[in-house]
């Protein structure tokens, strides 16, 4: 660890958003567009706005979840070079508890979303969801839901707040934050892999009840990584260019790193997204099949396509190479992409076991621009006050030269 | 100072301490116009290969080739052995059943990548030799420990003999030295010796 330094290496109010800068302006636009899109959605929207929310709901869920175990891993790995990027991705996490508030739709269209809602088990037809059902009920998916959300809200404001009072200290008092952080972050790293897979069989895989993989939590961890790379890279892209606050601080050497990270996690969200079908398809199974049968036929058989063409192939071969990862429009470029088919595929996950065939609606849009602009208020909110470097980290001299050989 | 005799130079050489000295030494030989230049440093110095203003290394295209070459020949050699040479029924799939051989064609390319990284690297690093002229250098062997070198090939058009070594201690080397060919030897009926007494 680098020696204790007596005072931040950067004055925070260099490396803060000014007052009223646009950003900070448009979130409070964005987030009273979003709730007002989002009422009108729901009082006009029917049955149909609950697989639409849902959809957009993990969504931005998984933008969260991944700054979260972002954080997480540069902290239990003590990553020197992430430092200059890492509160950006704090503030993403920071939005986490505005999820347990945008809950309350999914709790109130429990029955619309989830077969297993409301006793099939009881009158004996199905044996499979009477097996499930002391896990699949309203009433103990009520129960875990609330806790997730709890634990990532409580853990992910934490992780923020404390590193954001680091900005304020200097010398071993400083160190301690980077300590106490660092030793949370480990059991922290068991906590968030236990939830997000529990979470991705009740939020997402018990749409359709009989069917199940053991690696789906790991799918959506992965696309999770995906959208949270992205993000973050377009978050350091608008807050340098034009000498923004972080210009001079994110350089190209972050940039290639991030880009590193993205073209790993688009391999390997590939890598998971193969293994799931290929033990299917190959095991021939009609309740496992089933579920990739929707996907081919309906009309998603060019979505399931488009995904892997769009989620995969190209992202692929665009970011393979140095020049691309270097060049910060280039990657932004590439971000914007990945985000898009982040929620394609998260699309591809919710509505064919909810919805009749590839049938796209005005509420698919309406939800993601009003859940999306919640979340981006909510996050221009959080960007837009303390440091966007966490000033007093020990390892930001580390960062700030670091160099990629 | 080291006797040039009448032999073939190799080029010269200068020591230097600290990671520092050596970019900076190396950023001095640049901007002096020499191109054919090499550092020697016992680890990884930040930053080295702009000082030196090396192009790009070609081993990525290398891993790239073999890479999709390995994945082509993976997937081309399962598709012959399952369609054309053996073909039989596997829990009543096709005789083609590309997802089974994804994974191969996966290996496959891996394979191929990384044997395109290795032998590319050794290619174009003109890997393997047995000896080469710095290792003439007694002080030399002192970069795999604590020491960082700078040397400039003979064959750099600006090589001159004084005026590179004066131009070496310039930029701070505490020690110079040219770097002689070693006599070629010329098989097993080698001429008499006439080195030992010129």
């Amino acid at each position: 660890m680098a020696h204790a330094r007596e005072r931040p290496l950067i004055d925070p109010r260099e490396v803060s958003l000014p007052e009223g800068h646009p950003l900070a302006r448009l979130s409070l636009v964005a987030a009273a567009v979003g709730a007002v899109v989002l009422a009108a959605a729901w009082g006009l929207g029917g049955t149909r706005f609950y697989a639409s929310y849902l959809t957009a709901y993990v969504y931005f869920l998984t933008l969260g979840l991944g700054g979260l175990v972002f954080v997480l891993m540069q902290l239990v790995t003590r990553a020197g070079w992430s430092v200059a990027v890492r509160r950006l991705a704090e503030h993403v996490t920071g939005t986490l508890p505005l999820f347990l508030v945008l809950f309350v739709p999914i709790a109130v269209g429990l029955a619309d979303l989830y077969p297993w809602v409301g006793g099939v088990a009881g009158d004996g037809h199905d044996a499979l969801l009477a097996h499930k059902q002391p896990w699949l009920n309203a009433g103990s998916f009520y129960v875990r839901a609330v806790l997730y959300l709890v634990i990532w809200g409580g853990l992910g404001w934490w992780l923020r707040r404390e590193s954001v009072r680091q900005d304020g200290l200097a010398g071993p008092r400083a160190v301690a934050i980077t300590r106490r952080l660092q030793i949370v972050s480990a059991p922290g790293l068991v906590v968030y892999g236990v939830t997000v897979t529990l979470a991705s069989f009740d939020f997402v895989m018990s749409l359709d009840p009989h069917w199940y993989s053991t690696i789906f939590g790991v799918y959506i961890f992965s696309g999770a990584m995906v959208g949270i790379l992205a993000l973050v890279v377009l978050l350091a892209v608008a807050l340098e260019l034009g000498r923004g606050p972080l210009a001079g601080l994110v350089t190209a050497e972050h940039y290639h790193d991030l880009g590193k990270l993205l073209f790993g996690f688009v391999v390997f969200w590939a890598y998971i997204a193969f293994s799931q079908f290929m033990l299917i398809w190959y095991g021939n199974i009609p309740e496992e099949t089933v579920w990739f049968a929707e996907r081919l036929e309906h009309g998603w058989r060019p979505v399931t396509l488009a995904l892997a063409l769009g989620h995969f192939a190209l992202p692929f071969f665009y970011l393979l190479g140095r020049d691309v990862k270097r060049h910060r429009v280039a990657l932004a470029a590439g971000a914007v992409w990945l985000l898009v088919f982040h929620y394609v595929d998260l699309y591809w996950l919710v509505m064919p076991s909810v919805v009749e065939g590839f049938s796209p609606h005005w509420l698919d849009l309406a939800t993601l621009v009003g859940v999306g602009g919640l979340f981006a208020g909510a996050l221009g909110r959080l960007v837009s006050r303390p440091a966007l470097v966490p000033v007093a980290d020990p390892r930001l001299p580390e960062s700030l030269s670091f160099e990629n050989v | 100072m080291p006797e040039a005799g009448g032999g073939n130079v190799w080029g010269a050489l200068g020591e230097l301490s600290t990671p520092a000295e050596l970019l900076r030494a190396a950023r001095g030989l640049r901007e002096a116009g020499y191109a054919r230049v090499d550092a020697h440093s016992p680890f990884p110095v930040h930053g080295l290969e702009r000082a030196l203003g090396l192009a790009r290394s070609p081993v990525p295209w290398f891993v790239l080739v073999l890479g999709l070459g390995g994945a082509a020949a993976g997937m081309a050699l399962q598709w012959w052995v399952s369609v054309e040479a053996y073909p039989l029924v596997i829990s009543g799939k096709p005789f083609f059943s590309w997802p089974a051989f994804v994974p191969i064609m996966f290996e496959c390319g891996v394979l191929g990548g990384a044997l395109g990284a290795i032998f590319g690297f050794l290619a174009m690093a003109r890997l393997p030799r047995h000896h080469h002229p710095l290792f003439e250098s007694q002080r030399f062997e002192r970069m795999s420990d604590d020491r960082f070198f700078l040397s400039v090939e003979a064959e750099d058009p600006l090589f001159d003999r004084e005026g590179t070594l004066a131009l070496l201690r310039r930029l701070g080397a505490g020690h110079v030295e040219l770097i002689e060919l070693p006599e070629p030897v010329e098989g097993p009926a080698a001429p008499t010796g006439s080195a030992e007494g010129a």
